[in-house]
């Protein structure tokens, strides 16, 4: 990659923070079109009723006279307008939908946000506080949940921004092509500290990435962790193979479909997952008694994330 | 300039005689309109509800008391047929006692929806179905039914409420031949009234409703 | 003939008021002192925010301090003051009534803002509210350490004085305009403050039940808004974009309606295209009921959801653009004259532009994600809201102050206010989309040092703002003193059949009912009263009663 010669570039021009993501040149393209229809537009209006004013000023030599309707004219400035917001539209839902098309492959980063900082965990189960480390042209997704009230996880350098929700995930993916640190901002108010929520996104080469991950204090990664509390918990009590107890299987559960009882169909995802450990009665699996207890209050966020990587990843009984 | 409007007389020119029926009619189907909006919140958030949580809102509705709740539509309902032929009566002077006689039983049928209205909230207290620690039921959106339940049946009590407060002032006017009683008014509070009573329709089905089969 | 300022002069009078000039009046005076308390806040805000680091205030006291110049200048100064103000006042003038369709109604509506209003003091009192004037759940309901409950009862109550007056003005405008005025003859201010009557009576209900929900949820931990109880943070979001979004079409489209009233007034030229700014007004308020998740792109809200409200919200844009060409466009062949109405009304033309072309910014979905919840959101908003509808409120004050009080005010100041108001704008302004472009959050209290040269920009953008709106205080309280200039019935020779009464009117605003003219706007540029060519291209004196 040409980190290098970009980096040059971009300091040189600094309207805009510089742009590190693979989508932000998207966006920065937009934005320029953007820019550029609408000073066109702004100045044209401007200019316009300047010379009007000017040209027509009262006392002046020109023409002063009534002037009828002129229908064509009006037409015109309503529907090229018209078909320039549509092309716009659409320009800009096209690149929109591609933010949330995570692409096959990507690393998952667990992220919860509280007042007033970023706690992040890696798969294999090296924690950060306020800062994340990625490797530089791989596609990284974060899953991302609140402890308290919404933030939101705003990087300008890659022009994506995310509300951070409690009670559900929600999930943004970047891949980062360029080296170097990035600002990573709060951007939903959140109480005292809210300008105080600071962090940055640290870019690394991949096998420097690789390195820095295998690094720092031995513990056992996300899924190991998340196995161990789907022992703690009880868990294989039910659901596993050999169980007395009539329990849905979880092996292979996320990204499969699932018939509920009362005959909808879903897509079990990470909010299926986490609900039906905080609130199972709420999508009772067709078929089966809705017998499981509620996990409330023995379970963190953490936890959650865990049992999650667990289940996608583990070896589930 | 045509001919019909330069015979439209200016309400502003008419002098001490009555102003056109329109105005003050306009005026309250544009405060109808503006309620509906305000009960229109919570009509989103029920639907919210109901369609993230359809088996737990089945099975608090099947915790309203559908007895008392379809008495009380029925004593609304005849309420609303009662202030009309109060209205129709009060077209005619010869009739200003029995008007006064239908708005007081309005009125007092009002009382009734109220007095039954607590009834089963008294009911659901000791059944612990007031929405926080120590909720009955544990289906997922159950306690979300309830709170919206006391809020939406608790906001038409207390229209229903300014309803029968207004309903007895006119009956008391017309039983006292009052003047700031005329028919037009009386026809005004009457569309106040029969709007609670629909919005009670409306709530009835979804509150009492749901998933009933027996 | 006595006028509406000389029937009564005592204070008992005034308050117990029917007519709705007096009304509008009271509103006037509560709105004023509304905004420069928020105005106070807005000072205190930008004073910290000329350096990165806090060193004015606590990070407590900055946000309970943007909190209260929101709540404020949103609820007890924008949103009543063209409507109650001068629509209050205009109204019935422009349509040949004596009165609006329910005065006391109007009366009370005016106490229940004053209500309203006192309550919102209260809460500041006791502390504040620190939630941001958008109360976001939970924080609002569940974390903050702050007089939510208090704050939201006071804007509850201001609801009811909104839903009141614009209800008092559907009725008026439908029943009683004068014989042979059919609505096609309406001045198009009749027109815009009808439309944002119908959004006010429609829209601040939902407002209201929100704000009860939130207090509910508060005081009682019962809501609708709490993931435990199996409800969403977002649905809060929803409910109160519904109202809200409405909420900024109510500030604008009175001071479009004054902008119609000012351009062809001092152009000498009947507005260009009026049917279609008409049906754009209307356009305008019906499509402003469904944009509302332009708000929430990057909330959660499902991605097909967005799209719809991103293509809703450059729908909306159309009949706006409209309006601004039409505007442009009655300049064209007239014969210009530049009062400070007029410097006000061009000003407005040229900052709403701006203001709503970087709405379409924001409205592009992608761009959005980049943008939201920075301080290109911030001055986007103050564009249209300050740079629009204050600069359109102050146009319309100065143009309709004799017929209010039937003085003249020192013109030449009024345009140096003018001028100050508009580069003091954009110079505050301005900087705070570049600073949004680079990633800036808004409600920071601190900052990156790198941000630092565009906020000082702004900030003294901001004295300069300052000292232009001031400077009205003084050149109308000076309008004002015993000797003070006199204005005749119509100093501008405008049409309106405002203008065909004395300044001030009388109580009952018209000797005689009036007809409706034979055209609306019927001006004739080649024809200038203002413009007198035997004496040399000089204005003709105006008439001095």
């Amino acid at each position: 990659m040409n980190g290098e010669s970009d980096d040059r570039l971009h300091s040189a021009f600094q309207l805009m923070a510089q742009a590190a993501s693979s989508n932000a040149h998207h966006t920065d393209l937009i934005f320029l079109t953007v820019f550029v229809v609408c000073g066109a537009v702004a100045l044209g209006v401007a200019f316009t009723m300047f010379w009007f004013c000017v040209r027509y000023r009262h006392g002046s030599g020109a023409v002063h006279a009534r002037v009828g309707t002129h229908r064509p004219l009006e037409l015109t400035w309503t529907l090229v307008p018209l078909a320039i917001f549509i092309a716009g539209f659409a320009w800009a839902a096209h690149d929109f939908v591609s933010l949330y098309r995570v692409p096959p492959g990507a690393t998952q980063v667990y992220v919860v946000a509280k007042q007033w900082m970023w706690k992040l965990q890696h798969r294999n189960g090296r924690r950060e506080i306020n800062e994340l480390h990625v490797p530089l042209g791989q596609p990284v997704q974060l899953l991302m949940t609140s402890q308290d009230a919404i933030h939101s996880f705003y990087v300008p350098a890659f022009r994506l921004k995310q509300d951070v929700v409690p009670g559900r995930y929600t999930g943004l993916w970047f891949t980062a092509t360029q080296l170097g640190e990035f600002h990573l901002f709060c951007a939903e108010y959140c109480g005292s500290q809210h300008s105080q929520m600071l962090g940055r996104i640290v870019v690394m080469q991949p096998a420097e990435f690789a390195k820095w991950l295998g690094s720092g204090t031995e513990q056992p990664s996300l899924a190991q962790y998340g196995f161990a509390r789907f022992r703690e918990l009880g868990c294989s009590g039910c659901h596993a193979a050999g169980s007395t107890v009539h329990a849905p299987s979880l092996r292979g559960l996320l990204g499969r479909t699932v018939h509920l009882q009362d005959g909808r169909t879903i897509v079990a995802d990470e909010n299926y997952v986490r609900d039906s450990i905080l609130q199972p009665k709420k999508d009772v699996v067709a078929g089966f008694d809705p017998v499981m207890p509620s996990f409330t209050g023995q379970v963190s966020e953490e936890d959650i994330q865990a049992l999650i990587a667990f289940l996608r990843e583990g070896a589930v009984p | 300039m045509n001919a019909n409007a330069a015979a439209r007389e200016h309400p502003h020119d008419a002098g001490g005689r009555e102003p056109p029926r329109e105005i003050g009619q306009l005026g309250m189907w544009v405060f109808i309109a503006s309620e509906i909006l305000f009960f229109g919140g919570l009509f989103v958030a029920y639907v919210y509800g109901r369609s993230h949580w359809p088996n737990g809102f089945a099975q608090a509705s099947r915790h309203t008391d559908v007895v008392l709740g379809t008495l009380n539509t029925g004593v609304l309902l005849t309420s609303s047929a009662v202030i009309a032929l109060a209205v129709a009566c009060a077209e005619s002077p010869a009739f200003r006692r029995w008007t006064a006689r239908l708005l007081w039983l309005t009125a007092a049928l009002g009382v009734i929806f109220i007095v039954i209205k607590g009834m089963e909230y008294r009911k659901e207290w000791h059944e612990h179905l007031f929405p926080g620690p120590g909720f009955e039921l544990d289906a997922g959106g159950a306690q979300l039914f309830f709170m919206l339940y006391f809020v939406m049946t608790a906001l038409h009590a207390l229209h229903l409420a300014i309803g029968i407060v207004g309903v007895s002032l006119f009956a008391w006017a017309t039983g006292q031949a009052k003047s700031w009683a005329p028919p037009r008014r009386i026809d005004i509070m009457a569309l106040y009234w029969h709007f609670v009573d629909v919005v009670w329709i409306f709530l009835y089905p979804l509150l009492y409703l749901v998933e009933r089969h027996s | 003939m006595k006028s509406y300022l000389q029937e009564g002069t005592t204070i008992a009078s005034w308050l117990t008021t029917r007519d709705h000039k007096r009304i509008g009046i009271l509103f006037a005076i509560a709105i004023t002192f509304f905004f420069f308390i928020g105005g106070a806040a807005a000072t205190v805000i930008r004073l910290e925010l000329a350096t990165p680091q806090a060193d004015l205030v606590s990070n407590d006291t900055y946000n309970r301090l943007f909190t209260a110049h929101g709540v404020i200048m949103v609820w007890l100064f924008l949103i009543p003051s063209i409507p109650s103000v001068l629509g209050n006042f205009l109204v019935p003038l422009m349509i040949g009534a004596r009165d609006m369709a329910f005065p006391r109604l109007n009366l009370t509506s005016w106490y229940v803002y004053m209500l309203g209003g006192v309550i919102v003091l209260l809460a500041l009192a006791l502390g504040g509210v620190d939630t941001g004037w958008t109360f976001y759940t939970p924080y609002s309901t569940m974390f903050s350490n702050s007089w939510v409950a208090v704050t939201l009862l006071g804007v509850f109550v201001v609801g009811f004085s909104s839903i009141l007056t614009g209800l008092n003005i559907i009725v008026t405008v439908h029943t009683l305009r004068t014989p042979g005025m059919g609505w096609f003859k309406l001045p198009l201010f009749v027109w815009a403050i009808y439309a944002t009557s119908v959004i006010l009576v429609l829209a601040t209900p939902v407002l209201a039940i929100t704000t009860l929900l939130v207090i509910a949820e508060r005081l009682w931990q019962i809501g609708v808004f709490d993931p435990a109880y199996g409800g969403d943070p977002l649905l809060f979001q929803h409910l109160f974009w519904f109202y809200s979004h409405p909420a900024v079409y109510i500030m604008v489209l009175p001071a479009m309606g004054v902008a119609s009233e000012i351009i062809p007034c001092f152009a000498r030229q009947r507005i260009f295209g009026y049917r279609f700014m008409a049906y754009a007004i209307l356009g305008i308020a019906s499509i402003g009921f469904l944009v509302w998740g332009h708000h929430m792109f990057v909330s959660g809200q499902s991605v097909a959801a967005s799209m719809v409200f991103s293509l809703l919200s450059f729908m909306v844009a159309i009949p706006s653009a409209i309006k601004v060409f039409n505007w442009t466009a009655t300049l064209y062949r007239g014969s210009i004259h530049f009062d400070a109405p007029m410097l006000y009304a061009l000003g407005f033309v040229g900052l709403f532009t701006v203001g709503g072309l970087t709405g379409l910014v924001l409205a592009s979905l992608s761009l959005d994600v980049h943008l939201t919840d920075t301080y290109f959101v911030v001055s986007h908003f103050h564009y249209i809201m300050v740079g629009g509808s204050v600069m359109a409120y102050f146009g319309g004050l100065h143009f309709w102050w004799p017929k209010i009080t039937g003085r003249m005010y020192a013109d030449t100041w009024a345009r140096i206010a003018a001028v100050l108001i508009f580069l003091g704008f954009n110079l505050t302004f301005f900087p705070q989309y570049l600073l949004g472009v680079q990633g800036m959050p808004r409600r920071y209290h601190t900052y990156p040092p790198e941000f630092q040269v565009l906020n000082l920009l702004s900030s003294s953008g901001a004295v300069v703002l300052a000292v232009g709106y001031l400077l009205p205080l003084f050149y109308f309280a000076w309008s004002l003193r015993p000797g003070g200039r006199i204005a005749g019935a119509n100093p501008f020779h405008a049409t309106g059949l405002e203008w065909t009464t004395p300044s001030p009117p009388p109580k009952d605003n018209f000797e005689q009912l009036p007809e409706p003219p034979q055209e609306v706007y019927g001006y004739d540029p080649a024809k200038d009263p203002r413009h007198d060519p035997a004496r040399g291209g000089a204005m003709a004196a105006e008439p001095v009663r």
